[in-house]
């Protein structure tokens, strides 16, 4: 079998006396969702910070593409391909939905040291923003502020920027939140189709969403992989049961 | 009206302001005011350069006198060299040529900006605005206790540095050409605002985690812009010395650092037209309570304090309404 495109071997970081991951390891395979999957404070988002760059663990490698990601910072992770979405919306708040696509856009193309041409009218920029947009279904507020979005679009303002950006691998955390039925069931159908371009590590809490997506199924409890497993399997074992699924199984 | 287009008229209106009074003023023989008016359009373009840094990058630098001065002391420099007939350090030689000056200002602002600049944008918020004071106040020190060019005392300029084709002796050809460059440093603005590296710069204010989450490093869009806006405030620090024909190291002190930000927040902080709006403002009231109060600055704060209270945006927000971004 080829090897994974994200492994994470033996990962390991401590807040004060917290184990907030405790020795992880875990891959992400070409044309996977790999569902990541605990209870509030198991330490998923710490675990997606890790792999982006934004918190350092105390031990343990992370390998993307093949490469060591250790000495890199989160651009530098983001150019090689890894493109994510905060659990809490990460926006520039005063730029359009366009222009905040736009920037992953120029970020893709490569120099952000041009200094006279006006992005405005540069359909190398707006082409490809607007087609995301559209993707993610926001075109109608493509001139909006992004801090006058509602949650829910915020959310999927987040969606267009990661996909903008041509990434090797998503990671999404928590993207259903906040979005009611309707908009995560639509949302379920997009990250269907989405695997295709690039395998995705999902930490999410709407297990209706998981069991219908994920390939992979792994439990985080205090930090600790406890199962992985397909969607079958970890509906049916019973640690996993009684430490998170309870009755949602 | 829309919003954009009431900016654009007040930025006009203030730009006629500018150019017509002291047109009016030689016409009537009052040459006092071209002068007033030349302080204007020069501290204007200092502010225009911090704004780079200050209103695009969310910089506070509190330290940009020490490019103004800087750029001052090469004007000052150039012009005590070509005087006296001998050549500069570095077997550079000494010129009057206001251009070449310039150009040497620009370059040792960028020069000096890029290592401060690393040094200080390692740190964000209050350090970054004490780290820029403190290497500021080194400069300064430096030019208070350097004997060769005046030392304390400053440095004389006897004859106006030249430009060619223009009598820049002549109070209404300098303001002119000090009007020329503070309108090409208003481009220059605008265009970096609406450009992809002033983006980047936007962002990395508004947030920076998102600008590294698109693979776009803070630090070097910081750094540039910082070095941009330091070499366009040095800039503005040659046109000063010349109009003064004087620089002296309180060109380099923190109240000039300080002025500047008063200039931009005043007239409003990310405008194009902030800064003039704030350098009309802040050199009216000097001239007109300064005649009647030594505590001018005392009414200047009081301005200070309702802008920041109750109109974030500026004089230029109030007169124009709340800015639109693309
Ligand atoms: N910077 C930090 N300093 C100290 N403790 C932290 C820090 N970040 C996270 N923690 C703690 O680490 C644990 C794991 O947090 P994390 O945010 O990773 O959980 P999570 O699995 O994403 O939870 P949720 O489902 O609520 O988003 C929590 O107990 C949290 O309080
Ligand atoms: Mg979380």
């Amino acid at each position: 079998m080829a090897e994974p495109v994200l492994q994470l071997s033996d990962l390991r970081k401590s807040f004060g006396a917290l184990k907030a991951t405790d020795g992880v390891s875990l891959d992400l395979r070409g044309g996977e969702i790999h569902a990541l999957i605990g209870p509030n404070g198991a330490g998923k988002s710490t675990l997606i910070h890790q792999i982006c760059g934004s918190i350092r663990p105390d031990s343990g490698t992370i390998r993307f593409l093949g490469e060591d990601m250790a000495g890199l910072d989160m651009a530098a992770r983001v150019r090689r391909g890894l493109g994510r979405s905060f659990q809490i919306s990460s926006l520039a708040p005063e730029f359009s939905a366009l222009r905040n696509v736009m920037l992953a856009v120029q970020a893709r193309q490569g120099s952000s040291f041009r200094f006279l041409r006006p992005v405005a009218s540069d359909g190398s920029l707006t082409g490809p923003a607007m087609t995301m947009l559209e993707r993610v279904g926001l075109e109608a507020r493509a001139k909006v502020p992004a801090a006058e979005l509602s949650h829910g679009e915020r959310r999927q303002l987040e969606i267009a920027i990661a996909l903008a950006l041509g990434p090797k691998a998503f990671l999404f955390d928590e993207p259903m939140a906040g979005l009611g039925p309707e908009g995560s069931k639509r949302l379920t159908g997009f990250l269907d189709g989405l695997r295709h371009e690039a395998p995705i590590l999902l930490v999410e809490h709407d297990m209706d969403a998981v069991f219908a997506l994920a390939d992979r199924i792994s439990v985080l409890v205090y930090g600790r992989i406890i199962a992985t497993g397909t969607v079958a399997e970890i509906r049916s074992d019973p640690e996993v049961r009684r430490a998170y699924l309870g009755d949602a199984a | 009206m829309t919003a954009l287009s009431r900016e654009t008229l007040v930025s006009a209106l203030l730009l006629v302001l500018l150019v017509a009074i002291p047109v009016a003023a030689t016409m009537v023989g009052e040459p006092f005011y071209v002068t007033l008016a030349t302080r204007i359009a020069i501290l204007a373009l200092a502010a225009v350069g911090l704004n780079i840094a200050l209103g695009l990058g969310g910089l506070v630098s509190f330290g940009h006198a020490a490019f103004f001065g800087l750029g001052g002391y090469v004007a000052g420099i150039f012009a005590t060299h070509a005087f006296n007939g001998e050549p500069l350090p570095f077997g550079l030689a000494a010129t009057t040529s206001m251009p070449v000056i310039w150009l040497s200002a620009m370059a040792l602002c960028g020069l000096v900006a890029l290592p401060i600049g690393a040094i200080s944008l390692r740190t964000s918020g209050v350090y970054f605005i004490m780290i820029t004071l403190a290497f500021a106040q080194m400069i300064y020190y430096f030019a208070v206790s350097w004997p060769s060019y005046g030392g304390e005392d400053g440095l004389s300029i006897y004859v106006r540095n030249s430009f060619p084709g223009l009598n820049t002796a002549q109070p209404l050809p300098y303001f002119l050409l000090c009007l020329g460059v503070l309108v090409a440093g208003l481009v220059l603005f605008q265009l970096i605002k609406g450009s992809r590296f002033g983006t980047a710069l936007e962002a990395s204010r508004q947030n920076p985690t998102r600008l590294a989450a698109v693979g776009i490093a803070p630090f070097g869009i910081r750094l540039v812009a910082f070095a941009v806006s330091a070499m366009v405030t040095g800039l503005a620090g040659a046109l000063f010395a010349d109009l003064n024909r004087f620089v002296s190291p309180s060109m380099l002190s923190w109240h000039m650092s300080g002025e500047l930000i008063v200039l931009i927040i005043l007239g409003g902080k990310g405008r194009l037209f902030g800064p003039l709006a704030g350098a009309m403002v802040y050199v009216l009231f000097e001239y007109a309570l300064g005649g009647i109060t030594e505590r001018w600055q005392f009414f200047l704060g009081l301005i200070l304090l309702g802008v920041v209270l109750f109109a974030r945006g500026g004089l230029l927000g109030l007169l124009a309404g709340k800015a639109r971004h693309g």
